[in-house]
């Protein structure tokens, strides 16, 4: 087979997918073309459902196109889908391992299936598992590795034979920062190296400019093909930072966000970040009227910024929580929420470790971390879903574990993934949530209606739960935390898989809640949404690695290279501290 | 070796691994076929012993008392006496006795005047099978008391027309010899079907069949890959059963175990054909579990002719027992355990199995490609 | 206790049930396959019985005995064979179950008065077929013998037996199974239901959200259970008028006993499948679990072959099982005609294994909380 070296590895001509399911048609792909060059890391960008999983899975012949053409390496990926199959490389979502087999185990049945040379398996583990530094530990089980050595195992499984095209479905996701700059490293020394071309799918919009070129995907359609640059350079002068004094940067974001000719708010640091309507440059008067020391810069776009700028569309409504009637005395500084030198062991592990934290009425207090960092252990045992071992910790001065069941009328909670009656209708689980806190008839259908209201959610009222889009789910589990009119609001990843805009508007009304009185306790592994809360603290295997103000934390890891570092640079400054202090704590 | 080869065993070894380190599949494979052999060996038996028989004397005089001996001493009654009729009617609704014979008080007089001496017999008939082997007792009981009352009187008795049987195969007729070898094609429809299916569901769900999918595997490999593993777990918990069936039950083993473990390798193959189809169809080990237990789990247990015979069934329900592979495996397995290898029985049953192996295994074939879809 | 909690929880469990298509077969289908299955298929009355004659006399009384058996709807006779040589390959091959022989001189000795013999080889291999196969033909003979005694101006035997079968008047196998699904059948139904419910939560997380609601461990276990006696109650009358209509089972008893009993039965199911539940993680779990009860419940309740027949030491392991004590009350009420007095020793066990096991539920349901 003769291909000569510039030609496309991966063509898709006019590719259509229609899923039917539960009666309607759903499109996933929509008339999608492009080409994908050799020798280059190309990113499939787009939020959950946008149709990257169907994508990666016509491209290695797992699907047949409803229409169109796909050929990959020079082959029909419909026709001779078993040679394409032999050729490419290929990273499932989740990865592909077997859990109950050892790491040696997974590499050797790989090695196996690709038929990988038995003289050529010893050099070739031998790289992998010194670059992907799991050498240590190639005879404990898949299943028993975090997160993000699971991934590399499952790149190392998609390597072994240095494919010539290498398909990575969303292997970023769930893995903590550390790991996703180590994968990326690993990603580009094999395109050095082999001459790989990688199409690697993320939901995550920071990471298209690691890319060379980059394929945006919105609901089905490819809605631009190009350098991560020639994306951001479309909004060029657009972007500013705003600052102002004597304003809190929520309440700051709050008006930014309804003023005129604003596209996009973001709150960014102590900052605010704007994305204007088209030929519109803003002025302190303009934004503010009647603030002084408003201070607005120009800044350089990021892709984030110009996937908004295609994508959103302003609409006016504030994000009104009309109705919320919240009998908060505030006593400004009293604290809500209290953790001291918390433990919790499952068996010999130890899930949480001497963490001590407290949180005042009326701010949102961040938990940052990767998997398997003690978040959610912490978390669960704040809203007395987990006893503690050891340590002491008290919700509005109760532990929830052991107060009576009537304490929890106190505090609203929205479970990491969504949680709510999939069977049940949209009004059917907010009336039971509603019976469920106590109230009662004339009560309960004040607040349904405004829940209804608030959340947008009428177009749905009679749809079954599971069946809403993504978005929707996240704003139902929202309006059922919120039906009680909670003191104290426990959110567990609450964005996670939601797409930006979504994730937009869940803060906006999170701020709107803490500017109320609520106090708000959350965990993300969104490192740049620490930038939301007003205090956090990292946390890893278990233990906390710093507490302080987003602008505290970053501050930490501003060095000469890096003036202006972000959170995730800060967060992997302090992993990186830490180890080197656990090296040194092995050598003393 | 060829690379295909190599592929093959790298699925071998693989399945292997997991199902050494996955307490379930050994808990079905080894666990299961103990507790339900016991179960059914021990808890499943039709043969009636001590029978609460209730027996009323109304007048006791040798003859009563003797026919009341000839109960006694029966290793089928336990009776009880009971001094009036209404009493042991009572006891018969209470529940306490199953049946009662009632020798009126002039059934003295009445047999040794040659008059026909009536014995009343009231049976509970709610459990039907059990009522009639209670019947069938007391009638032999009864008709052996009567031939030697005759005898001692010096004369024959009259019977115009006696039977003389002779039951071939299972001579005490226990129920056991016959429950327990069926048993065996339960145990290996399980592992063939229910945990096959499941099993490879699991494939399905946790995303690895998908990166199996992109290498060069083929599926032919993938399935021979997965079948022989599970082949050879299946005949373990198949010779399991067997060593329990000879050494525990004492059932005999009248064929040589060559021809068991032939017939027993065809039926598993059908077995697995079965769970690998459901598995592929499903995608999903819930379904696959509820499919496999519709499908596959419950006609071996009512419609293979395990427990109920199946000629007496509704004609449609007989045709039904044809689609049921298990209907082939008992039929052959009664046959191998208690009267030997009689081939025309062996070789018709085999031949069933045979043609719907083939028609599965097309269906496997054909429903199993590369793609998600 | 707040009864709007519970109330609201019971309602949600029974939309919650009915919207998911998933949950609706299992409570519909397994029912009625089963009902028509068992039924028709789960009997031990033999009609058609393969038969081989082997006939060597020529006289009339022989082909009248012979009339007889044909006549019976038990026995069909397939073949007329005339060697020794044959019989071993029709019973070896299954082609018949029974072959019967008259030797040349048994029209002649009945004739005489001498005895004579009618042999009979059966085949064994299902024990019960062929011991059943016997009883019919005895009955056959025994009418035969007496008829031809009298029509002879012989004595019969000095005594004779007059049987009678009380509750079951014609020994009909489905008079005995059918009532017997009831019971099983609201067993594999109730506990299914409440097995995964708490499970299917737990698996969906939902339970955790349930959790932090002001809702009490005590009303969550209640809103879980009614349901499960709910839709036990609505499924075992739509058997029991299937079982009178459709198969034409009498209904004698008591009526309020059957219900009372139907509730403690039920009451005893659901404290079992919330126990099953508590400890099960994934619906996966809560199935085999739910399987590895109902099993052993089925074949040890005397649903199929008698209590009586099992070993001592499995017969105490019978009183543990609420189906037990369920089984004698459906058949006691349909077909003996008991009343409320007769079924109170059956009526208690199963008030106690409700209480022991909902208590035990409850403890099990904090303590996995943590």
């Amino acid at each position: 087979m003769i291909t000569i070296m510039d030609n496309p590895v991966l063509i898709f001509r006019n590719v259509r997918q229609v899923f039917t399911r539960a009666e309607h048609a759903l499109c996933a792909l929509d008339d999608v073309s492009f080409d994908i060059i050799p020798g280059q890391v190309t990113g499939l960008i787009g939020p959950d459902g946008a149709g990257k999983t169907t994508l990666m899975r016509l491209a290695c012949g797992l699907l047949r196109p409803e229409s169109g053409t796909i050929s990959a390496l020079g082959l029909d990926a419909v026709a001779e889908s078993q040679i394409v199959q032999s050729a490419v490389g290929y990273m499932p979502q989740r990865f592909g391992l077997y859990e109950d087999l050892s790491v040696q185990e997974n590499l050797d049945l790989y090695a196996e299936l690709q038929g990988l040379p038995q003289e050529k398996r010893a050099i070739r583990y031998t790289e992998l598992m010194h670059m992907t530094g799991l050498a240590p530990f190639t005879a404990r089980l898949a299943g028993q590795l975090s997160g993000g050595m699971k991934q590399k195992l499952g790149l190392a499984c998609a390597l072994l034979r240095a494919p010539r095209l290498l398909l990575l479905d969303e292997p970023t996701v769930g893995v903590d920062p550390v790991s996703r700059r180590e994968l990326w490293a690993i990603v580009y020394q094999q395109v050095k190296e082999q001459g790989m071309s990688v199409l690697l799918s993320t939901a995550y919009l920071d990471e298209a400019e690691r890319c060379n070129e980059v394929l945006l995907l919105h609901q089905g359609k490819l809605l631009g093909q190009g350098a991560p640059a020639e994306f951001s350079a479309k909004v060029q002068g657009r972007i500013f930072q705003v600052s102002a004094a004597g304003i809190s940067h929520r309440q700051l974001q709050t008006r930014l966000d309804q003023a005129p000719g604003v596209l996009d708010a973001l709150v960014e640091g102590e900052t605010v970040r704007l994305v204007m309507e088209p030929e519109i440059q803003p002025t302190a008067e303009n934004l503010l009227p009647g603030l002084d020391d408003v201070h607005i810069q120009p800044v350089a776009p990021r892709f984030e910024d110009a996937f908004v700028a295609r994508l959103k569309v302003r609409h006016n409504g504030t994000a009104d929580l009309g109705g919320m009637n919240l009998h908060i005395d505030s006593r400004d500084g009293e604290e809500v929420i209290r953790v001291h030198k918390l433990l919790r062991r499952f068996g010999d592990f130890i899930a949480v470790n001497n963490v001590s934290f407290n949180v005042k009425r009326g701010e949102i207090f961040g938990l940052l971390g990767a998997n398997g960092a003690g978040k959610t252990t912490t978390f669960r045992m704040l809203c007395g879903l987990l006893p503690a071992s050891g340590g002491e910790l008290s919700v509005a001065g109760l532990d929830l574990h052991i107060a009576r069941a009537e304490a929890r009328r106190h505090i609203g909670y929205m479970a990491q993934k969504f949680s709510l009656y999939g069977d049940l209708s949209v009004m059917q689980n907010l009336r039971f949530f509603a019976s469920a806190y106590g109230l009662r008839s004339d009560h309960q259908d004040e607040r349904v209606k405004w829940a209804i209201n608030t959340f947008e959610l009428a177009d749905y009222g009679e749809t079954n739960a599971r069946d809403l889009p993504l978005g929707f789910k996240q704003r139902l589990s929202f309006a059922a935390a919120l039906m009680h009119e909670p003191e104290i609001l426990f959110l567990d990843e609450p964005t996670s898989g939601v797409d930006p805009l979504a994730r937009r508007e869940f803060w906006a009304r999170t701020n709107a809640l803490a500017e109320a009185g609520v106090t708000v306790l959350v965990t993300t592994h969104f490192m740049e949404e620490a930038n939301y809360c007003d205090r956090l603290v990292i946390m890893a295997e278990g233990t906390v690695l710093a507490e302080g103000t987003p602008r505290e934390m970053k501050a930490r890891a501003r060095t000469v290279d890096n003036p202006d570092p972000s959170m995730e640079d800060a967060f992997i400054r302090l992993i990186e501290q830490r180890e080197q202090n656990n090296a040194m704590e092995i050598v003393a | 070796m060829s690379a295909s080869l190599r592929r093959l065993w790298g699925m071998i070894r693989k399945e292997s691994l997991q199902i050494l380190r996955d307490p379930s599949s050994i808990s079905i494979a080894f666990i299961m076929p103990v507790v339900l052999l016991l179960l059914f060996g021990y808890g499943v038996s039709l043969d009636a012993k001590n029978i609460p028989l209730g027996i009323v004397i109304e007048q006791p005089d040798t003859a009563a008392q003797s026919l009341a001996g000839a109960f006694d001493r029966s290793e089928f009654f336990h009776p009880q006496r009971f001094a009036a009729i209404q009493e042991a009617q009572q006891a018969l609704i209470e529940r306490r006795i199953d049946g009662i014979l009632w020798l009126r008080n002039d059934f003295s007089s009445r047999l040794l005047s040659g008059d026909e001496a009536p014995i009343g017999v009231f049976v509970n008939g709610v459990d039907s099978n059990q009522a009639n082997i209670t019947k069938g007792y007391i009638q032999g009981t009864w008709l052996a008391w009567l031939q030697h009352f005759s005898a001692a009187r010096g004369r024959a008795l009259d019977l115009p027309v006696s039977m003389e049987q002779r039951v071939w195969f299972n001579p005490a007729l226990s129920s056991h010899l016959f429950l327990v070898p069926g048993l065996i094609a339960i145990i290996m429809t399980m592992i063939g079907s229910l945990l096959t299916a499941m099993v490879v569901a699991r494939e399905w769900e946790r995303g690895t069949m998908e990166a199996l999918m992109v290498t060069p595997l083929r599926m032919g490999e993938m399935l021979i890959g997965k079948l022989i593993p599970y082949f050879m777990l299946g005949m373990g918990g198949m010779l399991l059963s067997v060593a329990m069936a000879l050494f525990l039950f004492n059932v005999p083993l009248l064929s040589p175990v060559w021809l068991l473990m032939l017939c027993s390798a065809l039926f598993m193959l059908v077995s697995l054909a079965i769970g690998l189809l459901i598995s592929i169809v499903t995608r999903n080990q819930f379904l696959a579990g509820q499919v496999a237990l519709v499908v596959s789990f419950l006609p071996s247990f009512l419609l293979s002719g395990f427990l109920f015979d199946i000629h007496s069934m509704p004609g449609w329900v007989q045709t039904i027992t044809y689609l049921v592979p298990a209907r082939y495996f008992v039929a052959i397995l009664q046959t191998l355990f208690l009267a030997g290898p009689v081939w025309p029985v062996i070789l018709a049953n085999a031949g069933a199995m045979l043609f719907m192996l083939l028609i599965l295994a097309t269906l496997v074939v054909k429903k199993s490609y590369k793609r998600l879809d | 206790m707040n009864f709007l909690h519970i109330f609201a929880l019971a309602r949600k469990e029974f939309l919650a049930l009915m919207r998911d298509k998933r949950s609706r077969i299992i409570i519909i289908v397994p029912p009625i396959l089963q009902l028509f299955i068992f039924g028709f298929a789960a009997t031990y009355d033999l009609n058609d019985v393969p038969v081989a004659v082997y006939n060597e006399d020529s006289g009339g009384a022989s082909r009248e005995l012979l009339a007889r058996i044909e006549g019976s709807p038990h026995f069909s006779i397939l073949y007329e064979i005339s060697n020794d040589n044959e019989i071993a390959p029709l019973i070896d091959n299954r082609e018949v179950l029974l072959v019967i022989r008259l030797d040349q001189r048994f029209s002649a000795n009945l004739q005489r008065g001498d005895p004579a013999p009618l042999q009979l080889i059966i085949d064994g291999r299902n024990s019960n077929t062929a011991m059943t196969a016997l009883n019919y033909l005895r009955d056959v003979v025994l009418d035969f013998n007496r008829e031809w005694q009298r029509e002879h101006g012989q004595t019969g035997p000095p005594v004779k037996l007059e049987m009678r079968a009380w509750y079951n008047e014609n020994l009909q196998s489905q008079w005995f199974i059918v009532p017997g699904i009831v019971g099983s059948l609201m067993l594999v139904v109730t506990l299914l239901v409440t097995a995964l419910s708490v499970a299917r939560e737990r698996e969906q997380g939902t339970f955790d959200q349930l959790l932090v609601t002001p809702l009490r461990p005590v009303e969550i276990l209640i809103g879980k259970a009614v349901p499960g006696i709910v839709i036990g109650l609505l499924e075992a009358t739509l058997i029991i008028l299937l079982m009178v209509w459709f198969f034409d089972i009498p209904l004698r008893g008591s009526i309020p006993a059957l219900y009372l009993g139907i509730l403690l039965f039920l009451v005893a199911t659901v404290g079992i499948g919330l126990m099953i539940s508590s400890i099960c993680v994934t619906q996966q779990q809560a199935i085999l679990g739910a399987f590895l009860f109902i099993v052993p419940a089925v074949i040890l309740s005397g649903f199929t072959t008698p209590i009586a027949n099992m070993p001592e030491v499995v017969q105490w392991l019978t009183y543990l099982d609420p189906l037990r004590y369920f089984l004698v009350i459906v058949r006691g009420v349909t077909l003996e005609g008991d009343s409320f007095a007769l079924l109170f020793h059956q009526f208690w066990p199963m008030a106690i294994i409700g209480a022991v096991t909902l208590v035990l539920a409850a403890w099990l349901f904090r303590h996995r909380m943590s």
